[in-house]
């Protein structure tokens, strides 16, 4: 017999004359405690989110290029990754076209196999677009698109996201249901709740262990 | 005792646990290292769970999810790998840790894997993945920063969260330069920032990434990893091929199953809310996608697990979701630390977990290194009554070897015919009054010949000795004299 028959004979014959466990799930446990008011969501996110490190910018559908293209300078970063064929890719796009002096924007737009080296070593800060983000426990909701692939929110050193006021949910359960992800999974999704840390060493909290060292979240309030 | 003159944590025997024990006893670094941080992550934890409702509610929901996911584990095991094949995912079964490395060595040697990039996973662990694979000619590097600082010191993880917890900075500092040529630095920051620059290298370069899974999801055949490096994701993401492996217990029913899962863990664990990354990984690269493996495989493991399940009581040991609390809470652990075990898996959870995988044989003292104090239990977020099991598997231990209600390998591994023979003769005792009050009268007469060594016991107590008097010919003096 194969292992896989072989494990499931055994596991089978040890629950010979059991029932299935019911199902009593209780849905006001995951969700009545990390239910808030409207108007709360959004400083409960930015307070969740800046207290590991995070840094959190309001503004609007209108001006984020600007406030980028300043973050940009700040931070002197000669470079940004973006994703040109998505509606946030473009209106960037747009903003810097025909104008001197400002960062290089560049587009993920082959397999990461082509360029993993420049990837890795000459991608200072990206850019991608977020579906949500959680109240409850202060996260972005991610899902990688072809036009937006896995690497972008992880190797550049600086990660840009987008989010709008709009839909920041209350809590996981919420975002599951409103959103039917039992329904239809992408081949990868994430929460991200902060730029990339440990504390192995000694328990000391360091920042930057092998994704992001910095992320910075522009939250568009009217949108 | 210091820190270079520690015995590698590889050369620990699991047999050993006495001798390992008193040993760490006399490392005052390694106790001074393990009490503080363990202090840190009670108080964390507990900070993270103010609503005493909340917490006790949640722990029980806890229970009853992954006691339902138990109750049909064969139907939820198949299910998950149907749906997982249909997402693209390659599935493999082993019913011991030979069988898992011998899957993981043809999958990279289909694809001449030269270097493999490992995620923290405690079940490759249990495979010792990385010295098989090394003897096959393949390099695999640790790149969760803990356990890389223990693989350059040749160590084995003391913590299953925080694998390095037993360093202090300069032993690390100490660690970085002797082994990487690094300057000696104590800076927490410099330090990681050396780690980072390392393990970038090898993300670039590796030909396979591995990890272990802390959910599987049947409903959508979806795996998710939770961490808060990006080690997690880079090893999962930048490779061609990623292989996780698990055991075939981590399986859940429901996506929703996950949210109360997650919450309990990353809290139980390190007081976090949720940590800085969650993957939820349904499948490989699609045609049209330009990064994310080509190949992603998971290897459902067995090794003990489904003897654990077959005793409806032992069974409750599956319930594990890998949190630590139980050690961080533990007494005993936090004093000899984790290493002393000689086992994956250390502290409560694992004194339960470890024989069924290693066998009682392996592990005749785990059972007894516990003062049964409860802390364990009242912890573990999802309720596995941990000190009634180590006094299921003390019985299991001193079972006779004929005994022929066979539970686990091993059983019977401290059995003593002496002691047993004492024990009859004690019960005999206490069921005869006659019998009982011949004994007390010689007992108490002759009390002075009570010998003054009896073993370790007398090791750190004065030797018991009888009354002048029992208690009976007391009472029936005091009766008779009104």
């Amino acid at each position: 017999m194969s292992a896989k028959a072989n494990i499931l004979a055994k596991l089978r014959k040890s629950l010979e004359g059991t029932a299935p466990v019911a199902d009593d799930y209780d849905v006001d446990l995951v969700t009545r405690p990390w239910s808030y008011p409207a108007a709360e969501r959004i400083s409960r996110l930015r307070q969740l989110m800046e207290a590991v490190h995070t840094e959190t910018h309001l503004t609007t559908a209108a001006d984020w290029p600007a406030l980028l293209e300043k973050l940009l300078a700040d931070k002197q970063l000669p470079s940004l990754l973006i994703a040109p064929s998505t509606a946030h890719g473009a209106q960037l796009a747009a903003h810097f076209a025909g104008r001197e002096g400002l960062p290089r924007l560049k587009a993920y737009d082959r397999p990461v196999e082509e360029w993993k080296a420049e990837l890795f070593d000459d991608t200072p800060a990206s850019l991608t677009g977020t579906l949500g983000a959680i109240a409850a426990t202060g996260s972005l909701i991610l899902w990688p698109t072809r036009e937006e692939p896995r690497l972008m929110s992880l190797v550049p050193p600086v990660h840009f996201a987008l989010l709008k006021a709009s839909e920041v949910y209350d809590n996981f359960h919420e975002v599951q249901q409103k959103q039917r992800w039992a329904a239809g999974m992408p081949t990868n999704a994430l929460l991200v709740s902060g730029p990339s840390k440990t504390a192995d060493i000694e328990q000391v909290l360091a920042y930057g262990a092998h994704g992001p060292k910095d992320l910075v979240v522009l939250i568009l309030e009217d949108a | 005792m210091n820190s270079q003159a520690r015995i590698p944590a590889v050369e620990l025997s699991s047999r050993d646990l006495k001798h390992n024990a008193h040993n760490a006893l006399g490392d005052a670094q390694l106790r001074g290292n393990m009490r503080k941080a363990m202090d840190s992550l009670m108080a964390k934890r507990l900070a993270s769970m103010p609503d005493e409702y909340e917490r006790e509610h949640l722990r029980e929901m806890g229970n009853h999810v992954r006691a339902r996911a138990l109750s049909r584990l064969p139907e939820l095991l198949e299910r998950l790998e149907a749906n997982l094949t249909r997402n693209g995912v390659k599935v493999h079964w082993a019913e011991t840790t030979e069988e898992a490395n011998r899957i993981v060595l043809e999958i990279a040697e289909r694809h001449q894997a030269k270097q493999v990039i490992k995620g923290k996973s405690m079940v490759s662990e249990e495979m010792e993945m990385n010295h098989f694979l090394e003897r096959h000619g393949i390099e695999a590097l640790e790149s969760d920063m803990g356990e890389y600082i223990i693989q350059l010191d040749h160590e084995k993880p003391t913590h299953i969260i925080m694998p390095a917890i037993h360093k202090n900075a300069r032993q690390v500092a100490d660690l970085f330069h002797d082994r990487l040529g690094e300057p000696y630095t104590e800076d927490v920051d410099a330090l990681i920032q050396t780690g980072r620059r390392v393990l970038r290298k090898k993300f670039l370069e590796a030909d396979i990434g591995v990890s272990g899974v802390n959910f599987a999801v049947a409903e959508t055949g979806t795996l998710l990893l939770v961490e808060n490096e990006g080690n997690g994701r880079m090893s999962t993401t930048v490779p061609p091929v990623h292989i996780a492996v698990t055991g075939i217990e981590k399986v859940v029913e429901n996506l929703r199953d996950v949210v109360p899962l997650l919450s309990l863990l990353t809290r139980s664990a390190l007081g976090q809310g949720i940590t800085t990354y969650v993957n939820m990984i349904s499948g490989p690269r699609k045609a049209d996608e330009l990064d994310g493996p080509q190949e992603v495989h998971l290897v459902l493991l067995d090794n003990g697990r489904s003897q654990a399940f077959a005793d409806g009581e032992l069974r409750q040991t599956l319930n594990c979701i890998r949190c630590g609390a139980c050690m961080n809470h533990c007494p005993v652990y936090t004093r000899i630390g984790g290493q002393a075990y000689g086992t994956v898996y250390p502290g409560p959870i694992g004194k339960i977990i470890s024989p069924h995988l290693m066998g009682l044989e392996n592990t005749p003292d785990h059972p007894s290194a516990s003062s049964l104090c409860g802390a364990c239990g009242e912890v573990c977020p999802v309720k596995i009554p941990i000190p009634s099991l180590l006094r299921r598997l003390r019985e299991e231990n001193v079972k006779a070897p004929d005994d022929p209600h066979k539970v686990m390998r091993g059983q019977g591994s401290k059995y003593s015919p002496r002691e047993r023979l004492l024990w009859k003769g004690w019960r005999l005792l206490n069921r005869s009054p006659w019998l009982y009050r011949v004994f007390g009268f010689f007992a108490t007469r002759l009390r002075g010949l009570t010998p003054s060594n009896l073993g370790p016991w007398t090791q750190n107590h004065s030797a018991p000795k009888p009354a002048a008097r029992s208690l009976h010919e007391l009472a029936r003096e005091h009766l008779e004299g009104k």
